[in-house]
């Protein structure tokens, strides 16, 4: 039996899958309120790949729980702030729709599978647990489809496999268990924070093998958030790149790769190493990022920007059109005479 | 200061207060016989607000003292039993090897047998004893509970990353022990210390009930509730007041250790628990399963 | 191991009871006799072989130990195994059910508290556990002597059961038992529940907070799901600290019994420590322990059918 493909939407064909607009999501703390996510929008249409990718802190794992609405208290989304899914409010929904969307429509894929897992339940029973909550299915009907996701999944001897607790399976079986429990009802929406972050680079590969070839077979989106661009390259068709809690670019991945227009994007591609280079010093954003309570006015990156000028910090960009499908928060992209000066960084 | 902490401290400070200051603002001295005939047995009045016993002593008098003499025990044993524990644990862990699990063994073995029978016991066969000869022995059998936890602690705390970068730069042995790791059980014993108090006074005001801990004429709230016992109906002051005292004071004790143990050791996971009369042992950090093994613990 | 492990504690106590007496003043002869003459004194030195070699004396200890033979008590008149077979299994009825009556209520609460920790109904609970939790047991036995049997008359004061037992019909006689038991058991298990759910509730917002609770919610459980899946994890503690909690549930329990003349081991152990009858005392320091080592024992099993990472492959 294959993975049945996603059922079909509520949604207009023409309307993204998801919509987010104008995210926010602040936490109260000592220093002030922190924006941790301010004002994030994007959309991610039916069977698309796209890739999150931003440094540790940016906001981005964040965004991806409020899609289903996991972010943890005493994180608020606040008012203004809007994510449609498949015709229907998120944030307004009722808790029992919630539920329904939740693992069935839409799926989530944690970064660490030895913590995200229940130790004191076989991993079987975990995946099976979705399918109860679901379906009406008989015992024998849900363990059977348990057993044939964890095979589809690639772990050999399902059966055996499925009576065994976390602690006994490997990093990359875990994962796996991790990725059949959240593709078990075919939701038309997977989102995967850092998933192959915590496992050994070999293992990464065949779980991003796993996972580009069960969305080939399930026609599902993808919503991949990762701060690794190897992940990017291989993974996504669309790439959103945020930093502070902003989106601050976002592009098509062949675009991005081949003309970054942020010079947070730029410097993010100097920094990989690559084979060949004959510089002896690896290239680094100099500067860090700033905490969510005390962000600089004007362009949040302007601290650590070579091309920085007067207007970056009286007057913050806004999202502006680089190409068709190609978008920047950068003042050079209606100034591109200025990236001429390239200036040191001043360190903070 | 946290939320917690407030309180806590409020009820403590009260406590060593009346238990320091109260003795010397009573007009009555707690042994005196004050009026045989007509001020034996009076409830509760103005003039005596916790009542007078069997042979006119006032209660309240007899209550503040008992509180000096409860406590003060209580606090002598309780520092004997983190001394002796802290070292015996800490040459355990020192010495390592097959010497350090026979020892922790060894301490297995000794939490296993109830603390109270081994002083019922005691009692039995030596009858009547001596403060400084209770002090000893109760401090004496309590040690165990403050070993396993230094065992334990210092054992989480060697195989920490800054135990090992200290012994990556040369610092080995007594060194180790006592200029990185002791530091850090500094605050699990203080919290140790304030469940041991607390619990301490409980077993004394029990012991001293039974007849085996303090002796007559000594006041302490253990005695005056074995005063009580066969009146416990008609002469209910008696029974009551240093009741409530203990509970006062234990509840202080307990308190502050909660308090503190919110405020300096907030992730900790229960390991093994032991008798309620001894300090609790706030659990280290560590959450991998073999943390699990036995070893005791205390309440929480 | 486990079973080595009991093994040793026994034999420590047992051999912990021995040296008690060697050490104590007085000949053990006074110690088994009091106020005996010369002579009866060097009579019973040589009947109980108090004249042989310490060495000889604790191996006839131990081997009478193993035999059983737990001496004579001189204010019974009975065989000390007599008088623990009526005694033990009272006691151990009451522990029983001291100890489900605690952990059932102390793992409700803790459970309900964990689950809303944080909240003002968490903390006031916290404060009544804590009050709950420093009230010394014979205390509180006290109280609830006086208040419900002597002036509410309610339930019974001491025993058992009533002289008249034994011309009741048997539903009487439940009743009666069930009536003995309440004041005892509510004292003894009270302060217990205080002490379990204290340590249920922290475990269960330890696991509240766990990576997995995130995961069940977004799986699409509902929340009371969730928390099912968290108390799975949070048992684990609980279970430890029962095996743990059992030296100071004899504790209460010897309290306990004095104060309501519950004719278990505790209310022997205090009669024969008044009555200089050690042989009882001793016995019944084995026995605690060995109660205790078993407990433990139990416990440890129950931990590892709890947790399955702690099963040894």
């Amino acid at each position: 039996m294959t993975i049945s493909a996603t059922r079909d939407s509520t949604t207009a064909p023409d309307r993204p899958l998801l919509d987010v607009h104008a995210l926010k999501i602040a936490f109260p703390s000592e220093h002030g309120v922190a924006r941790a996510v301010d004002g994030v929008s994007f959309t991610v249409s039916r069977g698309e790949s796209v890739c999150v990718v931003g440094e540790s802190g940016c906001g981005k794992s964040l965004t991806a729980l409020s899609l289903l609405r996991l972010v943890p208290p005493p994180g608020r989304i606040e008012s203004g702030s809007r994510i449609t899914f498949d015709g229907a409010d998120i944030l307004t929904l009722d808790d029992e729709r919630l539920r329904d969307i939740r693992g069935q429509h839409m799926a989530m894929i944690f970064q660490e599978p030895m913590t995200a897992l229940n130790p004191v339940l076989t991993v079987g029973d975990q995946i099976a647990e979705v399918l109860r909550v679901h379906t009406t299915l008989s015992r024998q009907e849900t363990w059977a489809r348990t057993v044939d996701m964890l095979a589809q999944v690639g772990i050999a001897d399902a059966g055996a496999r499925a009576k065994q607790y976390p602690h006994e399976l490997s990093g990359g079986m875990r994962q796996r268990v991790m990725i059949a429990m959240a593709l078990i009802m075919s939701p038309k929406l997977v989102i995967a924070d850092e998933p192959t972050t915590a496992l050994d680079v070999t293992i990464q590969a065949q779980i991003l093998e796993l996972l580009r070839d069960l969305r080939a077979r399930t026609g599902m989106a993808l919503l991949l958030i990762t701060h690794d661009l190897g992940v990017v390259a291989e993974m996504a068709s669309r790439v959103i790149v945020m930093y502070a809690g902003r989106v601050v670019e976002e592009a098509d991945v062949e675009d991005l790769f081949a003309a970054p227009s942020h010079p947070y994007t730029e410097g993010l591609l100097a920094a990989i190493p690559k084979l060949g280079q004959e510089e002896e010093r690896l290239q680094t954003i100099s500067g860090s990022v700033p905490p969510p309570t005390a962000l600089p006015s004007g362009c949040t990156f302007r601290d650590r920007c070579p091309y920085a000028f007067a207007r970056c910090a009286t007057e913050e960009p806004a999202l502006l059109q680089v190409g068709s499908a190609h978008r920047a928060r950068c003042h050079l992209v209606e100034e591109p005479a200025r990236r001429a000066v390239r200036h040191d960084v001043v360190r903070t | 200061m946290s939320r917690r902490l407030s309180p806590a401290f409020v009820l403590m400070a009260l406590l060593v207060a009346v238990v320091v200051a109260g003795p010397l603002l009573t007009p009555y001295a707690p042994n005196a016989q004050l009026d045989i005939i007509a001020l034996r047995s009076q409830a509760p009045s103005l003039a005596h607000p916790f009542g007078t016993d069997a042979v006119s002593r006032d209660v309240l008098s007899r209550v503040l003292d008992g509180g000096r003499v409860s406590l003060a025990l209580a606090i002598l044993s309780v520092s004997l039993s983190l001394v002796v524990g802290t070292l015996y644990g800490a040459m355990s862990t020192l010495a390592g090897g097959v010497v350090d699990s026979t020892m922790r063994r060894l301490l297995d073995v000794a939490l296993s047998i109830p603390r109270l029978l081994v002083l019922l016991a005691v009692g039995a066969l030596w009858g009547a004893l001596s403060f400084p000869a209770l002090v000893l022995l109760i401090g004496f059998t309590g040690w165990f509970d403050t070993a396993r936890l230094v065992t334990d602690e210092l054992r989480a705390l060697r195989a920490q990353e800054f135990s090992l970068a200290a012994r990556a730069m040369g610092v080995r042995g007594p060194r180790l022990l006592w200029r990185h790791l002791l530091p850090h059980l500094l605050p699990t014993l203080v919290i140790t210390a304030s469940f041991g108090v607390a619990g301490t006074i409980a077993l004394e005001a029990g012991l001293s009930y039974l007849g085996l801990g303090i002796q007559a004429p000594q006041a302490s709230w253990g005695t005056i509730l074995r005063d009580g016992a066969g009146v416990v109906q008609s002469e209910w002051w008696l029974s009551l007041f240093p009741g409530l005292a203990t509970v006062f004071a234990v509840l202080a004790c307990n308190a502050l250790g909660d308090a503190l143990r919110e405020r300096f050791a907030p992730n900790h996971v229960p390991r093994r628990a032991t008798s309620r009369d001894t300090a609790p042992i706030p659990m280290t950090g560590t959450t991998s399963p073999s943390a699990f093994s036995p070893s005791r613990t205390v309440r929480p | 191991m486990r079973v080595l492990q009991s093994v040793a504690v026994v034999f420590s106590a047992a051999s912990l009871a021995f040296v008690l007496l060697q050490l104590a003043p007085g000949d053990p002869a006074t110690a088994l006799g009091e106020g005996i003459s010369p002579e009866l004194r060097a009579t019973i030195r040589a009947q109980y072989g108090l004249d042989d070699s310490l060495a000889t004396q604790y191996g006839r200890w131990l081997w009478s130990l193993l035999r059983g033979e737990l001496g004579w008590s001189r204010d019974q008149h009975r065989p000390v195994a007599a008088v623990l077979a009526d005694a033990l299994p009272r006691s151990l009825f009451l522990m029983g059910c001291a100890l489900s009556v605690s952990l059932a209520g102390g793992m409700l609460i803790g459970a309900w508290q964990g689950a809303r920790a944080g909240s003002r109904r968490d903390r006031t609970t916290s404060t009544a556990l804590l009050v709950l939790y420093s009230l010394p047991e014979f205390w509180l036995a006290l109280v609830l002597l006086v208040v419900f049997a002597h002036h509410l008359g309610w339930l019974p004061a001491t025993g058992i059961t009533d002289e008249t037992y034994r011309y009741m019909s048997t539903r009487q006689q439940f009743v009666d038992r069930v009536r003995h038991l309440v004041l005892p058991l509510t004292s003894l298990s009270l302060v217990g529940v205080a002490v379990f759910a204290r340590y249920q509730r922290h475990a269960m917002q330890e696991s509240m907070t766990q990576a997995f609770v995130r995961t069940a919610r977004a799986k699409g459980l509902t929340e009371s799901a969730v928390r099912r899946q968290a108390w799975r994890s949070a048992l684990l503690p609980v279970i430890t600290v029962t095996g743990l909690m059992l030296p100071a549930l004899i504790t209460g329990a010897v309290f306990v019994e004095r104060v309501f003349a519950w004719p278990g081991m505790g209310f022997a152990m205090i009669r024969a420590i008044e009555a200089r009858d050690y042989p009882v005392v001793s016995a019944g320091v084995i026995l605690g322990s060995a109660v205790t080592a078993l407990g433990a024992a139990l416990a440890d099993i129950a931990r590892e059918i709890a947790d399955p990472r702690l099963r040894t492959p």
